[in-house]
């Protein structure tokens, strides 16, 4: 993992210094709130419903345990003990009061954290794929340059009051678990036939009102070239991406609107006319330096199989069920990908305890290498672990009540805050998603489903990712009732696709009985259980299914 | 309002004819003597003051709003690519927090609506000691300076 040197440690020092002036002249009144907003938007604090929110930024979703206990602490001492993961790898603490927040980054700066890039019309936390360095698909750990794009990207002084929030998502695996096609911009790596490593760039994905699946501009941009072509990238969306409206603001509507063609051109012209003097010199001596950080850990030699997990899964059928479901395949022989499932039955999605976050900690420290990610869906990931010690995780976590099975199932739903925090929604997700996951909660149910993606958002601003769940629903307001809108078909992976709208909005309550009945369709209808849903859609087409929703009427 | 350049509150040396674009570019080849100021809004494209660049003394760049950031890709074209040298001065919606990126995009003079202007911007300047990337006010990135000497 990164460290800071002296240079990184500065700047977020002098950052935490800077907001603590600024919230100081806040709370003398010497500044309005007005006045106030663009200073806390650039350090991760919002005002919501009830209180102000603060979402900490974790570099494409990889800590230390120092850092989830300082987590833990900071939701134990300054939130109501509890902290919420976000669809961006961050975490955000709903109940910090205004005048702790300068102490709050203080202890962050302590474990090498900050609150940068969370906010604002800024270059946002770069995310990756969650089993960077441990999965056994990927040509390279994409980690290094998001941490190289993390550091270039930081008040970036030409980038900082863009016309719109600006995401970036890099991966480096054939099988897109980041989400790039939805992304501002998505860096997918390659390996050229010579070996060299390059990134295809795709430029105007994203969500919200407007959903686009992005178009590759380039399709090998060289190591050596990819920061100053960035740059190119960004100065033309500076010049160009539209400010009239918010809704219009992001990239995809100016790429949409001059064609990725033109786009891609005006990129080219822009990037060749970069001076010398204007090249971002980024030694190769830097480049090795970042990249030394992310060198893998001491693996051990190991057997492929391991006696220990075998024994355990016949004698604890529970277990076997859980590695089965939540266990990834590993680049090490002998090792393990565990996700830790924050979606327990009928809890709000992606929320952890502060005791929760003591054991994650813990296991990170003793079993992982120190390491833990957080995923854009929300669940916390143990990257390497024994197979000999997995029947131990699995009993820490499952007496802290993070041992549900349910990776990749119905249960593990995406889902926003929605109206029962954020002032930007329209209707509740939480308790939508806590009904659905009642009514699918029987294991075995779940098991046969498969995998199937349900993504719920409380407003059309989408960061529930509803156009690219297998199912989507997003709540919407008319006349003061809260309706759901259902999509089928959208995924977010390199096939990435929008959903299509099934039709009129359900209710609440028709909600789960709706999608109960999807369901038992697709179970009919699939070949067999090798064809997931999503295949099952590809195959068939949303008629059936949307006959299916609206069978009730 | 107070004009700020090098950490001062100065009075503003220039008296003349401050141009739009659009009027500069149809006084400055016939008579460059009166086309020494012009004013830059967000929509301009700084490429068409290039061939007077080296008569140019003063280009304001406008804000109408702060969180309109077009004026920090002109200022950078301004000076890192078409080498423009005179002063560059930030008008409008010029708020204490973004001086230092004002600056770093190239801007040496500021309009600043605040009775302690002065003060103001020497605290601004002094808030950040390393920058990541290089820009326009000739910093060293810390990519580079980490591996000086």
């Amino acid at each position: 993992m990164y460290r800071y040197d002296e240079f990184d440690a500065q700047i977020v020092k002098e950052r935490a210094a800077q907001f603590r002036t600024q919230v100081e002249r806040r709370l003398s009144g010497d500044i309005t709130e007005d006045q106030f907003k663009p200073l806390r938007l650039m350090n991760g604090v919002y005002l919501q419903l009830h209180a102000y929110m603060l979402r900490i930024a974790i570099p494409y979703g990889t800590l230390r345990s120092e850092q989830m206990r300082k987590f833990a602490r900071i939701a134990r001492h300054y939130d109501k003990g509890y902290g919420h993961w976000t669809t961006r790898q961050n975490i955000q603490f709903n109940w910090v009061a205004l005048k702790d927040i300068p102490d709050v980054l203080n202890e962050l700066a302590e474990v090498e954290m900050h609150a940068i890039q969370t906010s604002g019309n800024c270059i946002r936390n770069t995310t990756s794929d969650q089993f960077a360095g441990a999965a056994a698909d990927e040509i390279a750990d994409p980690r290094p340059w998001c941490e190289i794009i993390r550091q270039w990207s930081t008040f970036h002084p030409e980038f900082s009051f863009l016309p719109r929030k600006f995401k970036i998502a890099v991966t480096a695996a054939e099988h897109d678990r980041a989400a790039i096609r939805v992304h501002d911009i998505g860096l997918h790596m390659r390996k050229s036939a010579s070996g060299e490593i390059g990134f295809e760039v795709i430029v105007g994905g994203g969500q919200g009102r407007t959903p686009h699946v992005g178009t590759t501009i380039h399709e090998f941009v060289t190591e050596a070239h990819l920061l100053d072509y960035l740059e190119a990238i960004m100065r033309v969306y500076n010049r160009h991406g539209r400010r009239d409206n918010k809704y219009k603001a992001r990239i995809k509507i100016l790429v949409s609107e001059l064609g990725a063609q033109e786009f891609a051109r005006q990129v080219e012209d822009e990037f060749a006319a970069q001076s010398s003097e204007e090249k971002i010199v980024l030694p190769q001596a830097e480049i090795d330096r970042i990249h030394a950080y992310f060198a893998p850990p001491a693996f051990e030699a190991l057997p492929e199989t391991s006696e220990a997990f075998i024994t355990a899964s016949h004698d604890d059928p529970d277990f076997a069920h859980w590695a089965k479901t939540n266990v990834r395949a590993h680049k090490q022989q002998g090792y393990g990908i565990v996700t830790v499932s924050c979606k327990p039955i009928g809890a709000p999605p992606g929320d952890v305890s502060d005791a929760q976050m003591m054991v994650a900690a813990h296991l990170a420290e003793t079993y992982s290498f120190d390491e833990i990610r957080i995923t854009h869906e929300q669940n916390m990931v143990l990257p390497h672990v024994k197979l000999d010690d997995l029947y131990t995780v699995y009993q820490e976590l499952k007496a802290a009540g993070l041992a549900t099975a349910n990776y990749e199932l119905i249960s593990d739903i995406i889902c926003c805050p929605g109206l029962d925090y954020c002032n930007l929604a329209n209707a509740r997700s939480i308790p939508v998603a806590q009904d659905l996951q009642k009514t699918f909660a029987d294991v075995e149910l779940q098991d046969d489903i498969g995998e199937l993606k349900i993504k719920i958002s409380g407003c059309i601003n989408a960061c529930g990712h509803h156009h690219v769940g297998h199912i989507g629903i997003l709540g919407v307001d008319r006349k003061g009732e809260e309706f759901y809108q259902i999509t089928f078909g959208g995924r977010a992976d390199e096939h990435a696709k929008i959903g299509s709208i099934a039709g009129p909005g359900l209710r609440a309550e028709d909600v789960p009985p709706a999608l109960k009945r999807v369901v038992e369709k697709y179970r009919e209808l699939r070949t067999d259980k090798s064809e997931r849903f999503i295949d099952a859609i590809s195959r068939l087409g949303d008629d059936p299914f949307k006959e299916a929703l609206y069978a009730a009427d | 309002m107070p004009l700020i350049k090098n950490g001062e509150v100065v009075s503003d040396p220039h008296n003349g004819e401050t141009h739009t674009l659009g009027s500069f570019l149809e006084t400055a080849p016939n008579d460059i003597e009166d086309a020494r100021a012009v004013r830059l809004m967000p929509d301009d494209d700084p490429h068409e003051l290039a061939p007077y660049l080296k008569d140019i003394e003063l280009i304001e760049i406008s804000f109408p709003r702060y969180a309109d950031g077009r004026g920090y890709s002109q200022a950078q074209l301004l000076r890192r690519r078409l080498g423009y040298q005179g002063e560059l001065r930030a008008v409008g919606d010029v708020l204490r927090d973004q001086l230092l990126f004002m600056m770093r995009s190239g801007f040496d003079a500021f309009e600043l609506e605040r009775s302690d202007a002065a003060d103001a911007f020497v605290a601004a300047c002094k808030e950040y000691s390393a920058f990541y990337q290089p820009a326009a006010d000739g910093e060293v990135g810390v990519f580079a300076r980490r591996h000086a000497g």
